[in-house]
């Protein structure tokens, strides 16, 4: 029983030569060569914003394919039109990220530890969250915040943005706590340990890494928010970079090389996390979805 | 498993302490997911009731002054489904999603089986493949606007170096062309989340299947066709659900790029609740729209279930 379709006919079929030919280096170093090139097209449009984030300003950007005389004027102007916005983004994608983890992980603790009536309500709801459409949410909290005076203001974005970061880091931690053996919370009990201090002091410590994936993730949710931005501020004062980068393309005769250093900016917490935290959003990118 | 505080309890306190706890415990228990069950009600819970209410209601730009919204039966969804656009953004919707996730779930699958295979750098390849998912969409947006530009974009010179297209196609900018467009980025935009998630479906099959289908002379396209795909199944059904809900709800991309237009030929369901809401201050009909994608939502999420539990019954 040999592979038919690995082997021209006329070699010497063994059972062993197809297992060492599909292995061999040439092999091997031709599958890098190719994934080199796969991955070289689906960045190459991260490329070319970094390049042409670096071209001198105007709104005829001459492409060239390498920035050989880099030229900064683009991110001068960046930072002078969008520093505050990145301020604001900043302060907003971090008191998400927090808010998302305080209120979570109690859940997500209670969730996987012990059985509650209505836990299997606000596991189910936490499932659907995930479907609303953001629109709708933004719907129905304009004008809520409008009667609230929520706003243009911080708060009322952190309060928002969390809605992608909540429900995501309830599932992502509750599915790290249910593999935490139930009786070791158990005998922390019997030892008149309440569940306050058994979470705090021994669930806590051991799920440290489920709750750095899910405030990493509820960091960029947050971050990337753009729809509660444009729904939620209507003025200048609180604008998140995402509604300033909108804004900047929409003007008529748009200066790509500031807009495109405004864009590298806005992409670098995404990079230096992926790169700082290449193991947590691993976890993330599937613990999310498939759970 | 003591902690030294808990040693430090004096022993004759411990009953009464005990007692008390026990008292106190379903409290105790409801504190963890009160938070939680709160922020739920208020930020999902009340959106969902709001939505359904504010949609037969009228909203007009007066409204977040004087506060009257009269109630106005199904005269929204009236205005809704008799509005041309909305058929219109129906059908830019079904096709936006259908071909979007063809496309991301073809070549992410590709990607994906080519990944398995081991070689050098393969782990980073991939790694670093999750970067366009992890960009800010209107980021994304705003570089494929810069790409797809007619006069300077780099897509329009290539390729018209390579002698493909003699004038420059107006790729955001003419109807014909500006959903093809749109549908192209937001390929590119999921092909990362479908390789993450079918790639990690593949890992969990165990290779003796492969070793022994080789035994019995399946390899390549039958090996895949009958080991693979079988056992892939649930994976692939959940990779394609979770494309339908999040593909027919998305909004940053297509505003970024093109706003709806030209001419609506980039309109969907989404991008016209947001329009009727947020431009026109018709909060009803935008409630109406939302409520639409809430429905298709479901109804996917329904098959989707139906399709499991057969698929369980069967296995």
């Amino acid at each position: 029983m040999t592979t038919t379709l690995e082997h021209r006919p006329g070699t010497a079929p063994s059972r062993h030569r197809p297992v060492l030919s599909r292995n061999s280096p040439t092999r091997r170093g031709l599958r890098t060569a190719l994934g080199i090139v796969f991955i070289a097209i689906m960045l190459f449009p991260i490329y070319w914003m970094v390049n042409a984030s670096l071209a001198p300003g105007g709104n005829t950007l001459n492409a060239q394919l390498l920035p050989l005389n880099p030229d900064f004027s683009g991110y001068a102007s960046a930072i002078s039109d969008q520093g505050q916005n990145l301020v604001t983004s900043l302060i907003v994608a971090v008191g998400a990220a927090i808010l998302s983890l305080v209120i979570a992980t109690p859940c997500a603790y209670a969730l996987a530890q012990f059985p509650i009536r209505g836990s299997g309500v606000v596991l189910f709801v936490v499932l659907i969250a995930q479907m609303i459409p953001g629109i709708v949410i933004a719907n129905a909290l304009y004008t809520a915040y409008n009667t609230v005076g929520l706003l243009n203001t911080i708060p009322g974005l952190i309060l928002a943005d969390a809605t992608a970061g909540i429900p995501f880091s309830i599932l992502i931690i509750r599915a790290f706590m249910e593999s935490f053996p139930k009786e070791i919370v158990e005998a922390a009990h019997i030892d008149g340990c309440g569940h306050v201090r058994a979470f705090w002091s021994i669930v806590l410590p051991v799920s440290i890494n489920s709750l750095i994936t899910a405030g990493i993730f509820s960091f960029l949710f947050a971050w990337s928010d753009f729809l509660m931005a444009l729904t939620l501020t209507t003025g200048e004062t609180i604008r998140p970079v995402t509604l300033g980068l909108y804004n900047y393309i929409g003007t008529n005769d748009t200066d790509w090389s500031s807009v495109m250093a405004t864009a590298v900016i806005a992409s670098v917490p995404a990079v230096a996390l992926m790169i700082a935290a290449q193991k947590y959003i691993a976890a993330g990118a599937t613990g999310g979805a498939v759970k | 498993m003591t902690t030294t505080t808990d040693a430090a309890v004096p022993a004759a306190h411990a009953p009464p302490r005990r007692r008390r706890r026990m008292d106190g415990s379903a409290a105790v228990r409801y504190g963890f997911i009160a938070p939680a069950a709160i922020y739920l009600a208020l930020f999902f819970g009340f959106p969902i009731v709001k939505n359904f209410t504010m949609s037969f209601q009228e909203y007009t730009s007066a409204t977040f002054f004087s506060g009257e919204a009269p109630f106005v039966g199904l005269a929204n969804y009236a205005a809704v489904f008799a509005d041309p656009i909305f058929a219109k953004a129906l059908a830019n919707t079904a096709i936006f999603t259908v071909v979007s996730i063809a496309g991301q779930f073809v070549i992410g699958m590709g990607l994906a089986l080519f990944f398995r295979k081991s070689f050098p750098l393969s782990g980073l390849l991939r790694s670093m493949l999750l970067l366009p998912w992890l960009l800010p969409m209107i980021v994304s947006a705003a570089v494929w606007r810069w790409i797809l530009e007619q006069d300077s974009g780099i897509l329009n010179q290539s390729l018209k170096a390579i002698g493909l297209i003699s004038a420059p196609i107006p790729w955001l900018t003419s109807s014909d062309t500006a959903l093809i467009a749109v549908v192209m980025v937001n390929i590119w935009l999921g092909i990362p989340f479908n390789v993450v998630l079918l790639y990690s479906g593949l890992q969990a099959i165990p290779t003796e299947l492969y070793e022994a289908a080789e035994i019995d002379g399946a390899t390549g396209w039958s090996s895949f066709r009958f080991v693979t795909l079988p056992l892939l199944r649930p994976v692939v059904s959940v990779v394609l659900l979770l494309g339908v809900i999040y593909t027919i709800k998305v909004l940053d991309l297509i505003l970024g790029l093109t706003g709806g237009g030209p001419a609506n030929a980039t309109q969907t369901i989404a991008t016209r609740s947001y329009e009727m809401s947020f431009i026109e201050f018709d909060f009803g009909q935008g409630a109406a729209l939302g409520n639409v994608l809430i429905v298709i939502a479901l109804l996917f999420s329904v098959v989707y279930l139906r399709a499991n539990s057969r698929a369980m019954k069967e296995g």
